[in-house]
């Protein structure tokens, strides 16, 4: 199962590297400083857009590193917002420590995916359609689970107190923000250097050519079980976010599919398999989004659904114009490097 | 010398087909044991069975004092037996050098060690100065001792070369056997080829088995094999007319 084209070679041209790291420091600089720039609403758009790059960053390990299409990581995103948010409600533990209970329990669910799918021989879409089932499962199942509210939601206390509170992710819009852009960049630097070890050759070979990469003495089950649980492991995280941010959690939204494209959308626009692409991707997919809305608004255009066709023709031009993303075409053009990360 | 792999009456069937019938040789430590026979005769089962691709249905193969058959192919490549395709796979979207470095990465841990390891390697197989290309922009020449190199950089004791030279121009696969040759006598790597070509068969070899319709007709030096009667007949008979 690949995608129509996908990163190419790692060895950046001379010089690009350091390029790189100055367009990397400009880019972080300009996001640490952003609060104190821009307005409330764009301070939300950048949320949306670093939660997007976030979980299309740990979507990309799996499919974009490994070459396993995963379409149901809302799975993973949904047992890191209810395992938190009960912990939370329930018991009043902190949700960085339901984190630490999210993780092991996301990256086993992943791990009963992969085992099933690996070790009898199902891949490609046949994968990809084993992972949507298991999101699936969980969202019929939520829905009926007494612990989480089932279908009637989980809403947590939204506290009044005027600071923040950072150790139970309880305040402004600020705070959350700075939350999500440490934890894009954490994930930046983990895909980095994943993608540079031994464990992310591995993966590229078996995206590559699976039987070539055992051929070559890889272990390919043991290295394709790596690929999901680190991805769902780094997802769940996106879950805890997901649930102090928005305060209330409904099965049938958390589950469904159309958060798990919402998380892929990003890096195929930018780039599958590339370290900028899914950064980049939430950029341009939220921007464009939010682009559509003002121009509507300002054409005094009000016709429902014209915004979701709009958006529709624009990603479809990308799409067939850039088939391996925007940043690898990006950062040619850039002479960043030759558009491999 | 002591054999390195034996085969003992190794078989495999495909419904009725008997495509390998009992076969048993040894390769022995520092050789180069090469397998031709016409279309069919099964050099290519046989050549997937040693690799593991291939469970065989009867029969056992030893590798270094060791029973291979069964084992999963990454399982035989640990143990020391690297392959190349017929049909050349290189990790197309990658570089030349990370093709390589991969292989390298099966016994280091350090992906500097595994590069500088793939870059020696690049070197004596002509392939250092294209070392930043995407695998898929080379020539099948180049890609075919792209193969080569990758297989080469998991340290094998034995190297499997599966028709590495079909599909080479004469000049090509003279370059092939003079970096074959030079593998085997300098580093004493033991070489077993599937070969259809007897430019390269005869300039290589040292011992030579034959194989047709899943039987082995013959077996020793290449002089001997080429006047054999029944090989004359069932294969290079119809070649060298």
């Amino acid at each position: 199962m690949t995608l129509p084209s996908m990163a190419s070679a790692r060895l950046p041209a001379e010089g690009a590297s350091r390029r790189n790291l100055a367009l990397l420091a400009a880019l972080f600089g300009a996001l640490v400083i952003a609060p104190w720039v821009v307005n409330d609403y764009l301070i939300t758009v950048l949320i949306l857009i670093l939660y997007l790059a976030y979980t299309g960053q740990a979507w990309n390990i799996m499919m974009g590193f490994a070459g396993q299409l995963s379409l149901g990581h809302a799975l993973y995103a949904g047992l890191g917002a209810y395992i938190a948010a009960v912990l939370f409600k329930q018991f009043g533990i902190a949700p960085w420590l339901g984190f630490l209970a999210a993780l092991p329990v996301a990256a086993a669910a992943g791990a009963i995916i992969g085992f099933l799918a690996f070790r009898f021989g199902v891949a490609g879409v046949y994968f990809a359609i084993l992972t949507i089932a298991f999101a699936e499962f969980a969202r019929i199942g939520f829905d009926h689970l007494s612990v989480v509210n089932a279908s009637a939601g989980l809403f947590l206390p939204v506290t009044q107190h005027g600071y923040n509170d950072l150790w139970n992710l309880r305040g402004g819009p600020t705070m959350f923000y700075y939350v999500i852009l440490a934890a894009t960049m954490l994930a930046f630097i983990l895909c980095r250097g994943l993608l540079n070890s031994r464990i992310g050759y591995f993966w590229l070979a078996i995206r590559e050519d699976e039987q070539a990469a055992r051929a070559a003495g890889i272990d390919t089950f043991r290295y394709k079980m790596y690929a999901v649980m680190i991805s769902a492991a780094v997802t769940s995280f996106a879950g805890v976010f997901y649930a102090f941010y928005y305060n209330n959690l409904f099965p049938e939204q958390v589950f469904s599919i159309s958060r798990s494209i919402e998380m892929i959308l990003g890096p195929i626009i930018g780039g599958v398999g590339t370290l900028f692409g899914p950064i980049l991707g939430a950029f341009v997919l939220t921007g464009l989004a939010e682009t559509l809305n003002s121009a509507m608004v300002a054409f005094g255009v009000d016709l429902p659904g014209a915004k979701q066709v709009l958006y529709g023709i624009c990603l479809l031009l990308v799409v067939m114009a850039l088939p391996s993303g925007i940043w690898p075409w990006l950062s040619r053009r850039l002479g960043l490097t030759d558009g491999s990360r | 010398m002591t054999a390195l792999l034996s085969l003992e009456r190794v078989s495999k069937r495909f419904r009725g087909l008997v495509a390998v019938d009992g076969v048993s040789f040894e390769v022995p430590e520092g050789a180069l044991f090469a397998v031709i026979g016409p279309n069919g005769a099964g050099k290519t089962t046989l050549f997937n069975m040693i690799a593991g691709a291939m469970t065989p249905d009867a029969g056992t193969i030893t590798f270094a004092g060791a029973p291979i058959g069964g084992l999963t192919p990454d399982m035989v490549c640990r143990r020391g037996l690297a392959r190349t395709f017929q049909l050349v796979r290189p990790f197309p979207a990658l570089s030349v050098e990370d093709n390589v470095i991969i292989g390298g990465l099966l016994r280091r841990r350090d992906v500097a060690a595994a590069r500088e390891h793939a870059q020696a390697l690049l070197r004596r197989l002509d392939l250092f100065d294209k070392r930043r290309q995407l695998a898929s922009s080379l020539t099948l020449p180049d890609r075919k001792r792209l193969e080569v190199a990758r297989a080469l950089a998991t340290e094998p004791r034995l190297l499997l070369l599966d028709e590495v030279m079909a599909g080479l121009r004469p000049t090509e696969t003279d370059r092939m056997v003079a970096i074959l040759r030079t593998l085997n006598r300098e580093n004493g790597l033991t070489i077993l080829l599937i070969e259809h070509v007897m430019r390269a068969v005869m300039a290589l070899a040292s011992r030579v088995m034959v194989l047709d319709h899943g039987v082995m007709i013959a077996e020793g030096t290449p002089e001997t094999v080429v006047r054999d009667p029944a090989v004359v007949q069932s294969y290079l008979g119809a070649e060298v007319a």
